[in-house]
């Protein structure tokens, strides 16, 4: 049974969205796929514990076809540790999206709502999981147009429009990894990513892997929304349902920067990808501006959904400036980021999904007041909002100091500048919230408010209270990465 | 013998040409078309070239099905494994493009256009 634990974290959820789409009774497919979810985060927790605890990666051989000609499900560190992390966020979001998704989604949809949500989880579990390119491809179209679906599925007419909107970008990033892929594949006659690092070794420097590498990259990117790629991103985070919103940003950009590390650090290698091309100072300029631009850009948004996602496209700028510092402190302050922006973007995503369920709608201006009305829902924001601006005792500090002391190990004390001043951007864009909601009165014709129901306050509170203990105990975190920071760096350094 | 190198380039690698203008056409449709039907079409042309990309070099001229026979042992045969990658990448793009119709269906119902320039521009984003 332990043996089959890769293949029954994919297969299980694909079932049950099966009989999810047959059903479609609410109460039902909710259980199911809270039954589900947990199974997964469980089967991900123990792979993680085993290749912990005897050093040695999980290799499934799909369908008893050994690799490289069979399909290579692989679970190592790193990808045990993203594995926990999509589980983890997926399960927690059935349980506290349940009553939103009563309240924000018609009665008919909610059956295909929890279908489609089972078939992102897999699909994002599998691209980790999966050792094979090709099959990665297939994995990320699975959860793309589930992901397409489920934005959709939101209440304004604006939320289809962004569903489109992503699908167009969404495909044409797909569709450049798959003709990269294609390219090495022509190459070196592989889809395995182990057997393609090692066959691609003599090959790196011509024209076709080259050219490979490129599709791949700029493939990944539109997926992970890095600037100047990440024009979908906010319409699709502002105007999809909340709790669609909270699973997306805490697991869906993630995961395609797990399989963009993957393909620099393992397929091309360290020492070529990293030393030999341009491609570190590139992501940095694009991180940089990516940390700027959308911190910027989140000052000027009304729509607070809206806000949190171009503060989103920020911190993706975080996460990727670690992979551009290229060294052990930068890389595992991007893994412990990945983590840690996750528990707070998933946190403030849920808080904010109460707030549109007892105003209707998610605008600043009429939060006024809110603190005084919803102060569990309101509080928790603040402690969220100091986790993002990174003040000590919070995860937002733990994975800023590392990129910090990343950069200073490559003397890049410029580096360090502006991540301070990117910082007073977020305490400018939370703190507009905050005044908002604790310094303004509500006008008195406004309806009255009360706090969210408890699944929905007492979900987000454990992510918010996790956001502080992760601040002062990073042994999960910081080790897990650290270790995994081993595995990406392993053959080079 | 200059201009037949040349000549053997462009014509050798004549599917590659192909894919090439498959992909750059479709890019274009996306970005210079605003009726979002014609978009979709834009990308499955895209996605097409990517069909080709992988099909192509699988075949050898002189290739049989990848079957042994016993008493030929020697057949050269064509690489089966990029067909049947592209059947599922087929599969996949019927399935963009089939949910691609159905939003475009939605947006026609909530805005009464399919311009992609006066769904969006007519739009409060904020």
């Amino acid at each position: 049974m332990l043996d089959q634990l890769p293949a029954i974290i994919i297969a299980v959820p694909l079932i049950a969205a099966a009989v999810c789409a047959i059903i479609r009774n609410e109460t039902i497919c909710w259980l199911i796929a809270l039954v589900v979810a947990f199974v997964s985060f469980v089967g991900s927790a123990t792979m993680l514990g085993q290749v912990q605890q005897y050093g040695e990666d999980i290799s499934y051989k799909l369908g008893g076809w050994a690799p490289p000609a069979g399909i290579e499900y692989k679970v190592d560190l790193l990808a045990g540790y993203v594995l926990v992390l999509v589980s983890l966020i997926a399960t927690a979001v059935l349980i506290y999206g349940r009553q939103s998704v009563k309240v924000e989604i018609k009665k008919s949809m909610q059956g295909w709502y929890y279908t489609m949500y089972l078939l992102c989880m897999c699909g994002l579990l599998g691209i980790v999981i999966t050792g094979d390119a090709f099959n990665a491809f297939v994995f990320m179209e699975i959860s793309s147009l589930s992901m397409y679906t489920l934005i959709a599925l939101g209440k304004d007419r604006r939320a289809v429009a962004a569903a489109y909107q992503y699908l167009i970008l969404g495909t044409i990033g797909a569709t450049m990894y798959v003709i990269g892929v294609g390219l090495l594949f022509t190459l070196t006659g592989t889809l395995n990513l182990a057997d393609l690092a090692v066959r691609l070794g003599p090959m790196l420097d011509t024209p076709a892997a080259i050219a490979g590498m490129a599709f791949i990259i700029v493939g990944l990117s539109l997926k992970i929304a890095l600037f100047p790629l990440h024009l979908w991103l906010p319409n699709a985070y502002a105007f999809a349902p909340s709790a669609v919103t909270a699973f997306l940003a805490a697991t869906a950009t993630k995961v395609s920067i797990y399989l963009l590390m993957r393909y620099l650090y393992t397929v091309f290698g360290f020492g070529f990808a990293i030393e030999q091309t341009p491609i570190p100072e590139v992501v940095m300029v694009l991180s940089l501006l990516a940390i700027f631009a959308g911190s910027f850009t989140a000052i000027f948004q009304e729509n607070v959904k809206r806000m949190l996602a171009y503060s989103s496209v920020a911190q993706i700028g975080y996460i990727t400036l670690g992979i551009a510092l290229a060294n052990a402190t930068g890389l595992t302050g991007s893994l412990v980021h990945i983590f840690n922006h996750a528990v707070m973007k998933g946190a403030l995503f849920m808080l904010v999904g109460g707030i549109a369920m007892q105003i209707g709608t998610v605008r600043l201006s009429d939060m006024a007041g809110a603190g005084k009305a919803m102060p569990l829902t309101m509080f928790g924001f603040v402690l969220g909002g100091f986790s993002m601006l990174g003040v000590p005792g919070t995860v937002g500090f733990v994975s800023k100091w590392y990129l910090a002391m990343g950069a200073l190990e490559n003397g890049w004390w410029w580096v360090v500048a502006l991540l301070m001043l990117s910082s007073l951007l977020v305490l400018v864009y939370m703190g507009r919230v905050i005044e908002v909601a604790f310094f303004r009165e509500r006008p008195a014709d406004a309806v009255p408010l009360k706090e969210a129901p408890k699944s929905m306050i007492m979900t987000a509170w454990v992510f918010i209270l996790a956001c502080v203990y992760l601040g002062f105990d990073t042994s999960f975190t910081v080790g897990v990465a650290e270790q995994a920071v081993n595995v990406l760096l392993g053959g080079a350094q | 013998m200059e201009g037949l190198n040349e000549l053997a380039f462009v014509l050798g690698g004549v599917n590659h040409w192909i894919t090439v203008f498959l992909i750059m056409a479709g890019l274009y449709i996306i970005v210079s078309r605003s009726n979002m039907i014609k978009k979709l079409v834009g990308l499955s042309i895209f996605q097409t070239s990517v069909y080709l990309l992988y099909v192509s070099p699988g075949k050898i001229i002189g290739g049989t099905a990848p079957i042994i026979i016993a008493n030929a042992p020697d057949q050269m045969y064509s690489n089966p494994l990029p067909h049947v990658l592209i059947l599922t990448a087929i599969v996949v793009g019927v399935a963009t493009l089939a949910l691609g119709l159905a939003l475009v269906v939605r947006i026609n119902e909530a805005y009464g256009s399919i311009e992609e320039d006066e769904v969006y521009s007519g739009e409060d984003w904020n």
